[in-house]
């Protein structure tokens, strides 16, 4: 067990502050690291430019990006044995007695017009050998999303996996203002917390982001109009529309793995039933039918399923249908409670929110075997996100600070919480990755 | 399980004391305020069921004593008054302690074809909240269907659901639960 210094991240965090006056800065906090974590050394880049300082400090946002993952430990910058900026000036000696396996150098030159050139070297120190090696040229605003894909390299030339730094987990905040109104946003951030954008401010609730598969567009609930109503809203431009807005009920939106239909929730017949809509014609169809309440769909990602929640068996539990319709079929049966899933990337595991004796965790299921594993380390959680690279679920829950977000590698060795300054956050919604 | 402040609020307004209570308080009547009240505004939260009653009482005499003279909906000592249905985890099945107030309300709605109601369901914090905004529209329903069975029109009648997204009390206790799973009659301006 360990806990990160606020130190750095505080820092980079009040420099976002002063650049975008945005209340609901998420902040990292590391509850749990991994004994088993590998070693490495990110040295600070070196800096060629005007100003005193570079623009965004490469080491940290990698070294903190490898933490995350609870696969690396980065070593401490006081404890760097020498500062190298490249491959010659490497002595590979310093590093073993150090005791790390990995090094990572760099070099960030300022260049005419507001743009840059980051260059990169990662070695195996025991080895003596370049790993990865790369000179990217970058426009200003795109550098701390070049910081995390630097780290995605790293992550995936060392762990044979693809990282997924340099995506967004979208969420929603909730507070009150100093009049005494709740105040509800819809915020975008980088997976890391940092550089939050509003895509949307209301006065009523806002809930159920979802991601569509290539990351341009988020469908939501919104009851701006006085009842729930779905909206998809395209995330550079905010350009957005109401796809469905009947009498009842108009929530749960998930995007099919082609981006061409949402499943949702609609409540139009006099009760909850899953719903597919084409959003080219503008189409619904029916695709549950039964008297008690079936929500939260969501697609398999071969497409051909739809996993739901429904407490036609009485209490809420975990069901899956044809894609088309047809007779759904029970899948969870172990707990008081089961629902919201959310299938992993690989579509071998599902997320979701587990009841059992009055605690409701995130666990995960294995599709093949059925068997259900407690995920989370709270009792008031909900609202399981997988990362596209299907490492972390992020999820809300509650601490002594109120509601915040929590993010757990999906072996349960590495957790994290994210909360914001003031207010609720929640329902949280990790990107796919974004090419 | 007393009025909720809104309904008291109302009914210290009918009474003629609002202005002296409500300084600083400057919109009314809309749903805002009802958020605002769930909110650190109106800091009547605490009293009881009695220290309500006995405001009641004291604003009714107010008005000149005796029997309560205004609109039969704001009458404090009646069951018109009571506009919050409340229900059991999980549950949407209205409780007999309930009945009363669900049937007043009806035959209020039946003999004044022009007035009409929101239902507001609510549900508390546990669970997902998409399963919430389900079960709420559920409880929601429970009442719309034995207001139309006791012969109000479905014309006087909407519902919408909430969910657990506007809880009446924050916090994390069965008590907060409690007051959170709930049904809220809300009176369109009259």
């Amino acid at each position: 067990m360990f806990h990160r210094p606020r130190g750095p991240l505080t820092a980079i965090i009040l420099l976002c502050l002063a650049w975008t006056p945005v209340q609901a800065v998420l902040t990292v906090k590391i509850t749990q690291g991994t004994e088993g974590a590998l070693p490495i050394a990110v040295v600070p880049f070196q800096w060629q430019g005007a100003t005193a300082v570079p623009p965004q400090r490469f080491h940290a946002i990698i070294g903190d990006d490898l933490r995350r993952s609870g696969r690396f430990r980065p070593v401490a910058e006081g404890d760097l044995p020498a500062r190298p900026h490249q491959g010659s000036e490497v002595d590979f000696g310093n590093w073993r007695k150090l005791g790390v396996d990995n090094l990572v150098v760099g070099r960030l030159e300022a260049q005419p017009g507001g743009r840059y050139r980051v260059e990169f070297q990662l070695f195996d120190v025991y080895k003596g050998v370049q790993l990865a090696g790369y000179s990217i040229p970058v426009e200003g605003g795109e550098l701390r999303r070049t910081a995390h894909h630097i780290s995605d390299i790293i992550y995936q030339k060392l762990t044979g996996e693809r990282g997924a730094f340099a995506t967004y987990i979208a969420y929603v905040t909730e507070d009150v203002d100093p009049a005494g109104k709740r105040r509800y946003t819809l915020e975008v951030a980088d997976s890391d917390g940092a550089n939050p954008q509003t895509l949307l401010t209301s006065g009523r609730p806002i809930m159920s982001p979802a991601w569509s598969p290539d990351g341009s567009r988020l469908a939501y609930v919104s009851f701006e109009s006085g009842n729930s109503a779905v909206y998809v809203q395209r995330v550079k431009t905010g350009e957005r529309e109401q796809v469905s807005g009947f009498e009842g009920i108009n929530s749960a939106p998930a995007w099919s793995p082609d981006g061409r239909f949402l499943a949702l929730t609609l409540s139009r017949d006099g009760n909850p039933e899953i719903y597919t809509l084409a959003l080219d014609s503008g189409t619904f169809r029916r695709i549950t039918r039964h008297g008690a309440i079936d929500t939260e769909p969501n697609w398999s990602p071969d497409g051909r399923h739809i996993v739901f929640t429904s407490d036609r068996g009485g209490r809420a539990q975990v069901y899956r249908v044809a894609a088309g319709g047809g007779e759904p079929a029970r899948l969870t049966f172990e707990g008081d409670y089961n629902a919201r899933p959310r299938y992993s990337p690989d579509g071998e595991r599902l997320a979701m929110v587990h009841g059992l004796k009055g605690a409701y965790h995130v666990a995960i299921m294995d599709m093949a075997t059925g068997s259900l594993r407690i995920l989370s380390d709270s009792s008031l959680d909900e609202t399981p996100s997988f990362a596209p690279n299907g490492s972390m679920v992020i999820y809300a829950t509650n601490d002594a600070s109120g509601a915040v977000l929590a993010a757990v590698s999906v072996d349960g060795r590495t957790r994290q919480r994210l909360s914001v300054q003031q207010g609720r956050v929640r329902e949280p919604a990790w990107s796919p990755f974004i090419e | 399980m007393g009025p909720s402040p809104y309904t008291l609020l109302r009914s210290l307004l009918a009474a003629g004391l609002a202005f002296a209570l409500l300084t600083g308080c400057e919109t009314m009547g809309g749903r805002e305020d009802d958020a605002a009240a769930g909110g650190a505004t109106v800091e009547d939260r605490g009293l009881t069921a009695d220290e309500m009653a006995a405001e009641g009482a004291s604003a009714g005499a107010m008005t000149g004593g005796g029997a309560f003279q205004g609109h039969p909906l704001d009458d404090p000592a009646g069951p018109l008054s009571q506009r919050t249905i409340y229900f059991d985890f999980d549950r949407a099945e209205i409780k007999n302690e309930y009945r009363d107030i669900v049937d007043a309300h009806a035959a209020y709605l039946a003999r004044n074809a022009g007035a009409s109601v929101t239902l507001e369901g609510h549900t508390d914090e546990r669970g997902s909240r998409e399963y919430n905004l389900a079960l709420g529209e559920q409880r929601a329903q429970a009442v719309q269907r034995v207001m139309e069975l006791l012969g109000a029109s479905p014309s006087q009648l909407r519902v919408v659901s909430y969910g657990e997204e506007q809880p009446a009390e924050f916090g994390h206790t069965e008590e907060a639960w409690a007051a959170n799973r709930r049904v809220e009659i809300i009176y369109k301006s009259r």
